[in-house]
């Protein structure tokens, strides 16, 4: 507790505590300054989902007055919004268990075979993270539509799993690569085939990584809005950010109703990230430093 | 949990002794190539799958993307009308699209430049011990869970005349500044350049933040018993140090400026007046709205190939010296 941390480096004129100090302040003035910006939009779309267009209109900053539940009440009851968020979450599990599924497997050998071209085959799988979908989007349409997966879950889930691939391998590689081999020699002696050492030790030991790019794919799907709008065009197949865009042109005189939809839609997302926030910046950073 | 990826590469991966390995390796043996058949067979195994998948929709589809982008074509019917190059020429002659260009320059300049410096400088001041600095990371980072849709609906409705926006302006006595924030040609791409902002700092904030949580603490005492100053300190130990870390942000941020999308095409179609308009958002509306396929497929072509060469200049020019582990900036 000692400890100061760069605190060391005040001149003579004033002492490093009253320095640290001020410093402090100061951190503490403009991180809670971007805090608020970053939470008026938020806090505009939840509370603004309280009040009446009407109230929104004649003040646009207020604050309920009276509250006013039927907004949210509505949606929540509504069959629609509820079928958006279903296939929303069939399509995130979807895409992330055939991601995670996939790259795990081809990680494997990549980490931790000794073969000719595995260097090629990694460099093949890394270009992937310069290739935007929308690119590919107009051939992986037709080519959905010669597959018969227009307007299907899966028409959506395979592309983001393809494209959720390059990242996957890239972050699991050097992860399984780090497992000492000794386990594996271990794993071999005790009559361990390598599928089993992948399955029965590789695998659990590789959890904290396979959870960041589980967070990953399940966080993009969600969030996926070309492909969908694209692939999804029967409104009782939408995803909720399908719903959320279609909802704001179709009511755009009801500013109120807009705001309920979305604040309810933002829920999950944000529930998910608070319980998963530790894993996705530790998962970000160390993806970055490797 | 980041630390066995820190340590990649650390040790070369050991070769488990396969259970069937004859001795005298290197001599042509007759179960040689049946060893090593079995041997491709079994990586096929593992990596086939993903590598079946990744071809079938990602390079298959920008290889079709080519093929596409030499045709006349609608999508719909029969692949007849071949024009060459003239889907290209089309596209750089238009001045929409060379707009379109213009503008995802606009952004990355911006947010490099913005979001880096405001990115590093927050980061500078939070990396220090003070209470709640956890929550605050975690407020800072929550506009990037949300989706691109959420977040455009979010402020199509704040920047409304007379919305939240210029109210707020208002009540702080700089109602002067007020615009048609996306409805001015000259105006709407700085307005979607706040609204990126607002949704992609924490992500910077957060990997300065952990950059500079990696930097050892020795360091910085070291230079403090040695006598610099703070401000030295910054410049000569601790920004350096995170060289890496911006670096790979810097990648990924002009990467996403370039591929610019979403948050577009839900607030303003790439209007008023094509004022807004990117690359992807041309694309789509030409491709999709349109029923240019072949037309469109040149547009992707061309936005793939200056993300792939931007991407390759950087990697060969900025992201090497990480690799080479030279830590220090300037030295030659």
């Amino acid at each position: 507790m000692t400890r100061q941390m760069v605190d060391y480096a005040s001149g003579p004129a004033i002492g490093y505590r009253t320095r640290a100090r001020l410093s402090r302040a100061l951190a503490y003035t403009a991180g809670l300054m971007i805090a608020a910006l970053v939470l008026v939009p938020i806090l505009y779309v939840a509370l603004g989902g309280f009040r009446t267009t009407g109230q929104l209109a004649a003040d646009p900053a207020g604050l309920p007055d009276p509250w006013v539940t039927s907004n949210y009440t509505e949606i929540a009851t509504s069959s629609a919004f509820w079928g958006q968020v279903g296939t929303s979450t069939l399509i995130a599990v979807l895409t992330t268990a055939i991601v995670v599924a996939l790259g795990a497997l081809a990680a494997f050998p990549l980490a931790r075979f000794e073969f000719r071209g595995r260097e090629t085959l990694y460099l093949l799988f890394t270009l992937g993270l310069l290739f935007p979908i929308s690119v590919a989007i107009l051939p992986i349409y037709l080519m959905l539509r010669d597959l018969y997966l227009l307007d299907t879950a899966l028409g959506v889930a395979l592309p983001q799993a393809a494209f959720g691939i390059p990242v996957t391998i890239v972050i699991l590689r050097p992860f399984m690569r780090a497992i000492p081999g000794e386990l594996e020699d271990a794993a071999a002696i005790d009559g361990c085939s390598k599928f089993g050492f992948f399955l029965r030790i590789l695998l659990p030991l590789s959890r904290p990584a396979l959870m960041t790019v589980s967070i990953l794919a399940f966080v993009g799907s969600w969030n996926g809005f070309l492909l969908p709008l694209l692939v999804l065009s029967d409104p009782s197949s939408w995803t909720l950010p399908l719903g959320v865009a279609n909802y704001s042109t179709q009511y755009s005189e009801d500013t109120a109703r807009i705001l309920a939809f979305t604040g309810l839609s933002m829920l999950p997302a944000l529930a998910f990230f608070l319980l998963a926030e530790r894993r996705i910046v530790g998962g970000l950073s160390g993806a970055v430093k490797g | 949990m980041s630390q066995p990826v820190l340590s990649a590469g650390a040790r070369q991966p050991t070769e488990p002794v396969p259970s069937d390995a004859a001795p005298g390796r290197g001599s042509p043996q007759p179960g040689a190539a049946r060893r090593s058949a079995r041997r491709a067979a079994e990586i096929s195994l593992y990596v086939g799958p993903a590598l079946i998948l990744y071809v079938l929709f990602v390079l298959l589809p920008i290889g079709l993307a080519v093929y596409y982008s030499l045709y006349k074509w609608n999508g719909l019917g029969p692949l007849t009308e071949f024009i060459g190059f003239d889907n290209y020429r089309r596209a750089l002659d238009d001045e929409v699209f060379r707009g379109a260009i213009t503008h995802n320059g606009i952004i990355v300049v911006l947010s490099i430049a913005i979001q880096g410096l405001v990115g590093i400088g927050l980061a500078l001041l939070l990396n220090q011990r003070m209470r709640g600095r956890a929550a605050l990371r975690a407020v800072y980072f929550a506009p990037y869970i949300l989706s691109e849709v959420v977040t455009a609906v979010t402020w199509l409705l704040m920047l409304q005349p007379d919305g939240l926006v210029d109210t707020l302006l208002r009540a702080v006595g700089l109602g002067d500044l007020i615009e048609l924030w996306l409805a001015d040609t000259s105006v709407v791409l700085y307005t979607m350049f706040v609204v990126i902002t607002w949704k992609y700092i924490g992500f910077a904030i957060i990997l300065f933040l952990a950059g500079l949580q990696a930097i050892p603490q020795e360091l910085i005492e070291a230079a403090a018993i040695d006598g610099a100053g703070r401000i030295q300190t910054i410049r000569r130990i601790t920004l350096p140090l995170l060289g890496p870390t911006i670096r790979i942000w810097a990648f990924l941020s002009i990467i996403g400026s370039l591929q610019l999308f979403d948050l577009i095409w839900i607030m303003t179609l790439g209007g008023p007046a094509n004022a807004s308009n990117t690359m992807a958002t041309y694309m789509i509306d030409r491709g999709f709205q349109r029923y240019e396929f072949g037309y469109g497929s040149a547009v992707a072509v061309i936005l793939f190939v200056i993300s792939f060469v931007v991407a390759l200049a950087y990697q060969r020019f900025v992201l090497r010296r990480d690799t080479e582990g030279a830590l220090t900036r300037n030295v030659r």
